[in-house]
């Protein structure tokens, strides 16, 4: 990480000047500021820009989503919405029976719901596993290790538009994956129109897409288990199964709560690779919860930015519960001595 | 049981040999020490011998039977690591019992073996916490205990000392030797500290790139050094060699004529040294004398360190540094001219080569 | 060339191979295949023309059927190879088709026209590379508008990042002052709140400040990040305490000490939040979407998920304009890499 010395130097020295200037110019007044507050009240005006920007596009919007999910219509701005209540939320909930989204006044909620739920639950199940096992396989002896993780890692910097049309074209039906069943004698099958399938899709596709950050993450975790306490157990006679279960999972278990809670967080907001990848079809059979929300409160014919911020709402508090519970073990693992 | 035989093992990652063909014996209920400076090769060697290494060539023998292709927790050895390699995550008595129910061996088998190691090594009120939760000399301990659980033929210790404090590693080496006496257990002891080698060996064996230098009792290694290296090795401080050329030969001894000019009648045994060829005398610090008389090197005083009971005295001989321990306090400048009596030293006569000369008797 | 396999196979220690040596290399071969395989299926599609394109079973490699121009025709013709009813094959130029029966000349003798089953004839091709997938859409498209908004967010997006999340982990790290802790717990609670639950109010204060279909709009609620603030503060406590005590004793003001000595000190760190930064917000896309709805100011990933999802997606132009949109990501990937996941690897960040 060190600085390239030779590349301080001319040009990008040259590069440089104008900012330097400017810094410079921005000393004076700023010297007069400190002398008016105090070497103490400059840390204000270091975290001013930074809190304002916050304030205005993160904080105020959190806070006012409460109002919004309590006021009707489609008017957009809050002034101009009637007050209705907890209306939204009933809507949300009026359900005939919560398992039959049919049933119930907001179907595609339930729908997206479900959807998500269903999502969760495999996609966060299948990630971890591949994980863990692609982070086994590059921790043990191999040659041109960082080659192979760089492999499994390509994919996670690609935007998600680009992993929805690198995918859509594969899937397609004059696609590669029809190419190699049609070559091994198959029929070919138009895998995104058919509603199982295009589900199954975007669970691989996000798997794909993502499996080399939470690889990297336990790999690191991996590493960092001394090398001699497989050693020791090595002498001790301990068969590698009975290793893994005693020494590498326990040890590893901090990094991999880490990476469920970070799957499921991810999980439940999934939206961009697979709006592109099947636009929530077809049907609503990969319609997700985000994305529910962005068509009631954007996309919709007839918008309804309160139940949108409803919804959003009850995804925040499941979001927060997750988040906590990260929090929450991170500490019982500090607590239990190590690191 | 603990008889451990090496037979030309050797040893190379890809084209770097790192151990050259090592022959030794290891005797049962024997404390071998391996001593050397970083990087000679002595942990590779235990390594080897524990099976977590293989030799690229050679064979390697316990009681009798080669364990080349043996995996390592067949061996019936046990090992101490430089970090201890406790499980984080488990309790002192876990760390214990893992080991033993890997065999499968009854719970109060385990339980009693447990209790009897904890009692020895008075481990006893930690037993239900945690490594992280210890002290390092309790973790070095509990390390042992792992190793005394095992009740394995030979005990491998890899720098077990180098994580303590000066303080507990004295009091810890007396402990360790008590329990080579109780358990009469063969030892093979790892370390690249000389004063450790030299308080607990039965033998030592001084390693130096990938070879044997010496191997001897401590006595033997600081009476008889082979080489120049092992003399400079063992024994603190290091002992002084003084540069110089034969002038002539008189039966079994010879006079040498030093640097300055100095001439010495020095022992160079049944060697054959031919007039005119360069020797190094090797001469401890605490056997140079201070005082003056005929026979004394004339030397200038560079520096006085003066620790109450010896004073240890940085002298220049014709260009050449002499480090002088004298017993008692003096009263002496930087800058004095003194003398140095070699009369009453043994002196270890090596040759160009750095072998010593009357290695033959 | 045996001395590579035995390189290759070589295993630690010299032990021989084990099922799980087996499974390892099954595992990393799959993986190398499935994680490149579509990526350079994609932009091995990307130079097929149209009609390439919309073949089965696809070829790997782009061909298209020759042509030739032959003397009384206006268009250039198919070129084919016919295998005539004495056996012979020759190559000929397709007139036109009729039924199952094909008129065909001879280029050399284009007086004469031969008819041809069509089960007997089999087009001529050759490789060729559709490179004018990419450039039309930078002639034809709004493309370089795309190009040119997405660097625009990215770049500026990335300084102000840089600059705002600097000042803030200095004002953290460097100074004791009432409310730091909370502070720092509101930064960090951001990460509870993704965009996705407060898309609805966030668009109407973006609207109220006149941001909506503006590309200022789209960089600014992204450039206050919690993990920015976040991993410069942990930098910039590594820093001692006693250089910015120094500093104050060299007469230095606050801004000089933050500019002069934090900030160059604080470089390693910086690199790593703008690599990320940069990946980020080029690859950006619910927000824009929601943010940006005039053609001329969409983002390349906005532009691209649009003429996607349009009923007659012209493939040929969408697989190139992925390809450029993927270029700058890969680049990153390949000169940054190592640098990218040893930050992931000590941050937990993405």
């Amino acid at each position: 990480m060190r600085m390239d010395e030779s590349g301080r130097s001319g040009l990008s020295q040259i590069a440089m000047m104008p900012i330097h200037f400017l810094m410079g110019v921005l000393d004076a007044p700023l010297r007069w500021l400190q002398r008016a507050t105090g070497i103490n009240g400059m840390a204000a005006f270091f975290l001013l820009p930074n809190m304002m920007i916050f304030g205005v596009f993160v904080l105020l919007p959190f806070f006012i989503n409460f109002a919004y999910s309590m006021t009707g219509g489609t008017a957009l701005f809050l002034p101009d919405r009637s007050f209705v209540g907890a209306d939204q939320y009933a809507r949300l909930f009026d359900c005939g029976s919560y398992i039959d989204p049919g049933s119930c006044a907001e179907d595609t909620f339930w729908t997206a719901v479900r959807n998500t739920g269903w999502f969760v639950v495999l996609q966060v199940t299948l990630m971890i596993l591949v994980s863990l096992v692609t982070a086994l396989i590059l921790n043990r002896e191999l040659m041109a290790r960082s080659f192979w993780r760089a492999v499994f890692f390509f994919p996670v910097l690609l935007s998600p538009v680009v992993v929805g049309l690198i995918w859509k074209w594969i899937l397609q039906r004059q696609g590669l994956l029809n190419f190699g069943l049609y070559s091994l004698g198959f029929d070919p099958h138009v895998w995104l129109n058919d509603r199982n399938w295009s589900f199954a899709a975007t669970i691989g596709v996000s798997i794909w897409a993502h499996m080399g950050f939470y690889t990297l993450i336990l790999l690191a975790g991996l590493q960092a288990i001394p090398k001699d306490l497989y050693e020791a157990a090595e002498m001790d006679g301990t068969r590698p199964a009975r290793a893994f279960w005693r020494i590498t999972l326990p040890l590893l278990m901090p990094n991999l709560l880490v990476v469920v809670v970070l799957v499921l967080i991810r999980a439940v907001q999934i939206f961009d690779e697979v709006y592109v990848l099947t636009g929530g079809g077809p049907g609503t059979s990969t319609l997700y919860l985000t994305q529910y929300i962005y068509e009631t409160g954007f996309a919709a014919q007839l918008r309804n930015p309160g139940l949108a911020a409803a919804a959003s709402i009850l995804m925040g508090a499941v979001l927060v519960v997750l988040t906590l519970l990260q929090l929450g073990l991170g500490r019982s693992e500090k607590k239990g001595g190590r690191k | 049981m603990g008889h451990i035989k090496l037979t030309n093992v050797k040893k190379s990652f890809g084209a770097v040999d790192v151990i050259h063909d090592i022959n030794l014996e290891i005797m049962d209920g024997e404390f071998v020490v391996f001593v050397g400076p970083s990087g000679c090769g002595k942990s590779t060697l235990l390594r080897m011998i524990a099976g977590l290494d293989r030799p690229t060539s050679g064979e390697l023998a316990i009681d009798g039977k080669v364990v080349n292709t043996v995996p390592a927790a067949d061996r019936g050895l046990a090992m101490v690591f430089q970090s201890y390699a406790l499980y984080p995550h488990m309790s002192v008595r876990q760390n214990l019992a893992f080991g033993l129910e890997n065999t499968r061996m009854p719970k109060d088998e385990i339980a009693a073996r447990i209790a009897e190691a904890a009692r020895m090594l008075e481990i006893e009120p930690y037993l239900d916490r945690r490594p992280g939760q210890l002290s390092g000399g309790q973790r070095q301990r509990v390390a042992i205990g792992r190793a005394i659980v095992r009740r394995p033929v030979a005990f491998l210790l890899d720098e077990p000392l180098s994580n303590l404090d000066a303080e507990l590693r004295g009091s810890t080496r007396a402990e360790l030797a008590a329990l080579h006496a109780r358990l009469a257990a063969t030892m093979i002891y790892v370390t690249h500290d000389q004063v450790e080698a030299m308080t607990l060996a039965d033998r030592i064996v001084v390693l130096r790139a990938g070879r044997i230098e010496q191997v001897g009792t401590p006595l033997e290694l600081y009476n008889r050094p082979a080489n120049r290296f092992v003399a400079g090795f063992i024994g603190s401080p290091h002992m002084n060699f003084l540069e110089g050329t034969v002038e002539s030969m008189h039966a079994t001894r010879a006079i040498a004529t030093l640097a300055g000019g100095h001439r010495l009648e020095v022992p160079v045994g049944s060697a054959t040294v031919t007039k005119g060829a360069r020797i190094a005398l090797g001469v401890r610090p605490h056997h140079i004398a201070l005082g003056g008389g005929e026979a004394s090197i004339p030397a200038k005083i560079r520096l006085v360190e003066s620790l109450g009971a010896e004073t240890v005295l940085h002298a220049d001989v014709a260009g050449q540094k002499v480090l002088v321990v004298a017993p008692g306090q003096h009263d002496l400048e930087p800058g004095a001219d003194i003398g140095l009596s070699l009369s009453a030293a043994p002196i270890h006569v090596f040759d160009d080569k750095g072998l010593r000369l009357d290695h033959a008797l | 060339m045996s001395r590579i396999v035995r390189f290759l196979t070589r295993r630690r220690g010299g032990k021989g191979w084990h099922w799980t040596d087996i499974v390892t290399w099954t595992w990393l071969v799959g993986g190398l295949l499935i994680m490149f395989g579509p990526a350079v299926w994609l932009v091995g599609s990307s130079f097929k023309s149209p009609a390439a394109l919309a073949e089965f079973p696809p070829t790997i490699l782009p061909y298209v059927t020759q042509k030739v121009t032959v003397e009384g025709y206006d268009k250039p013709l198919d070129l084919y190879e016919a295998t005539l009813e004495d056996g012979s094959t020759v190559v000929l130029a397709e007139v036109r088709r009729i039924g199952v029966m094909s008129q065909m000349v001879d280029p050399a003798k284009p007086g004469e026209i031969i008819k041809v089953n069509i089960a007997k004839r089999t087009p001529v091709r050759e490789m060729s590379f559709a490179t004018e997938n990419y450039t039309e859409p930078f002639t034809h498209f709004d493309f370089v508008r795309y190009l040119w908004n997405s660097v625009f967010v990215t770049v500026t997006a990335t300084l102000i990042t840089l600059v705002v999340n600097s000042m803030a982990a200095f004002a953290l790290s460097k100074y004791e002052f009432r409310g730091r802790t909370v502070a720092m717990l509101l930064i960090l609670a951001t990460l509870m709140v993704p965009l996705s639950v407060i898309m609805v109010p966030l668009y109407s204060i973006v609207s109220a400040l006149g941001l909506f279909n503006s590309l200022w709009g789209v960089i600014l609620p992204t450039v206050a990040t919690p993990t920015g603030v976040f991993i410069l503060r942990q930098y910039m406590l590594t820093i001692p305490d006693e250089l910015v005590d120094a500093a104050r004793m060299d007469k230095a003001s606050e801004w000089q000490i933050y500019w002069r000595i934090i900030l160059p000190l604080t470089a390693p760190a910086l690199a790593v939040l703008a690599i990320f930064s940069v990946v980020w917000r080029w690859n950006d896309f619910l927000w824009p979407l929601i943010v940006l709805s005039r053609k001329e100011l969409y983002t390349l990933q906005v532009g691209l998920s649009i003429y996607s999802g349009e009923l007659n997606v012209q493939w040929h132009f969408i697989l190139a304009m992925t390809v450029v949109t993927m270029i700058p990501v890969v680049l990153v990937f390949i000169f940054l890499q190592r640098f990218i996941t040893t930050g992931i690897a000590g941050t937990g960040l993405k």
